[in-house]
Order: C-alpha cells, then structure tokens, then sequence
C-alpha cells in the first residue's frame, strides 16, 4: 500500500462534471437548493471520483507539454512531439486496453472542501481467451479515498482488460 | 423523494431515458470533465485509425447516466453500492434508457435498504451496460 496524490473537492469541479453527465439536479451547484435537501449540502454524484484524473499522473489520460500525445495532428496516429509519429506504435495505456468493470462503495458524501487521500491495493489479476481470439488479460485495481479525518468516504473497484493480440475489430474497447 | 419498504416488491422496474441523440460535443464535456481525454472518445481521426467507425462515449459516461437515473429515483445521498460492467459502446446519436429491477427489500443492521439491478439499454434495445446497485429507503 502507498498514499499518493490528493484529490481536493471543488463546487465549481462538481457544477461542471454534473454538466458533461447532463444532469441538471441543482443540488450539484446550488447551495441555496442544496440545504432544503436531505443531505444539506451541495454533494457530487456517485462517480464524480473518477475525476480524481485530473489530479494523479498522466499516464496517457491527457496531453503533456513536449510529449507524444496518442491523438492525431498532422497525422492520425499521435501528435504534441518533434519526432515525427510513424506507424502504429501507441503508448501503454492507449488502444489494447480498456475499461471493463467499475464499482463504488460509498461510506460518506462526498462535499466540495473535502482533500482526498488514498491508498491503492493491489486487486485479483487473471485471463481468459477473447472472443476473437488472443488472451485477454484482467487487472483489478481497488483505491480507498480518505477525507482529512482519515475517515473512509469511497472505495472503488476497477477492472481493465488487455487484449495480447491486436483483434480484428476493436469493439471491445470502452 | 425517498422510497418506503412497503412500496418495493422484488421485481418491480424503474427506468428513465437518460439521454437523447447524445452528442459528440457532451463526450468532449465529460472528457473534460472527468480528465480521461483518451482521443478513442475525443478524436475521430484517431479512432478511426484504430479500427472504430468513429468516437464513442466513455463506458463511465454510459455509468454517471445510469446513475442519474438512481439518484432521481432513490433520492440524492441514498446510494451505498453502485457497480457496472461494460457490455457495448454508446455512440454519438444513440438514445439511452437505464432500467432498475428490485431484487431485493432487507434490513441490515438497523437500515433499511434495496437491492437494485441495473440493465442500461440502447436505442434498439441492445444492452450496453449491466450493473447492480444498493440504496437506504425509508
């Protein structure tokens, strides 16, 4: 187990990722609203970790200044580098891989002012053969988010598969 | 808002549409938004390169809706358990409906709570996401 980035939960972060899921539940950025509600507070909806992204590594989920980017610009194939992209070669983390399974545990609501801490465990790994062929091999990963208590707020629980071969659609990328 | 254990039988069903015509720019919004900027859902060029007719939505996009549909139902800061899996893309144009069957109606130490399970489906009818998920009633 290793803490690592803080994840600091903010209104405006909440208002715009309730915008990208098109929900317009004002509890999500009205505090006015908010406080009439059961809660009492402007709370994030159940996913709203998975932004915890933009605060952790890139690890090919964004662009980096001077870095091979694996979305196109003069070519399809990668972009963001002087050295020219060529081929198919793409960055661990790109196509190959793709988000199988998600789960949440939700211990406490998560409320703008919260920092978040957490602590990955090391999941189950396993494989079985595709449907089209190659292996296809299933990572686990499960993340405790601590607020600045050090109290439990969520727990999740993600599956990623990665296919060994290259299959002849890729429709099984999420 | 909140749902009452006398009203919840295991089989009832619950569904919303949770979105209509999805439009390439909300993916844009929710890449934005979540930070997952992967150009499989951003990037036409690139995914077509891959392989893929074009962009299609984030499989945790395809999960927040769904979870609208529960939090419009449940009540908001109800849910204790939210899973999914990924069963088939969403693509740009695809109408989404999210359907919640009871499975079960317990009490666990001293709450009351429902077992929800989930089957998201798209325009024709194919499923693109199953999951389950775990709620405090009244």
């Amino acid at each position: 187990m290793m803490a690592e980035d803080e994840f600091p939960i903010e209104a405006g972060h909440i208002m715009l990722f309730a915008r990208a899921i098109g929900d317009p539940n004002p509890i999500y950025y009205d505090p006015g609203y908010a406080k009439s509600t059961e809660p009492g507070t402007v709370i994030a909806p159940p996913t709203f970790i998975q932004a915890s992204r933009h605060f952790s590594e890139g690890g090919g989920a964004r662009p980096i200044p001077g870095e091979r980017w694996h979305g196109s610009g003069m070519q399809p194939t990668g972009s963001n580098s002087p050295e020219s992209p060529t081929g198919d070669e793409l960055p661990a983390g790109a196509a190959g891989r793709m988000h199988a399974e998600q789960h949440f545990e939700f211990h406490k609501p998560l409320v703008p002012g919260m920092v978040l801490h957490h602590v990955s465990i090391p999941g189950k790994e396993w494989e079985r053969e595709g449907r089209r062929g190659g292996t296809l091999r299933f990572t686990e990963n499960i993340t405790e988010f601590y607020d600045q208590q050090n109290q439990l707020v969520i727990t999740t629980r993600g599956v990623v598969v990665r296919t060994s071969v290259t299959t002849s659609s890729g429709t099984e990328n999420q | 808002m909140t749902l009452r254990t006398a009203d919840l039988h295991p089989g009832d069903i619950h569904d919303e549409q949770i979105c209509y015509d999805l439009s390439r720019t909300q993916i844009v919004q929710y890449a934005g938004a979540s930070g997952d900027y992967n150009p499989l859902h951003t990037d036409d060029p690139a995914a077509r390169h891959r392989g893929f007719p074009g962009v299609f939505a984030h499989g945790m996009l395809t999960m927040a809706m769904t979870g609208t549909m529960l939090t419009n139902w449940v009540g908001d800061g109800r849910l204790t358990k939210f899973g999914a899996r990924f069963v088939s893309q969403v693509w740009p144009g695809d109408t989404v409906t999210a359907r919640a069957t009871v499975r079960e109606v317990r009490s666990e130490a001293g709450r009351s709570l429902v077992d929800l399970d989930l089957e998201t489906v798209n325009e024709a009818g194919s499923v693109v996401l199953t999951g389950y998920a775990t709620a405090r009633i009244d």
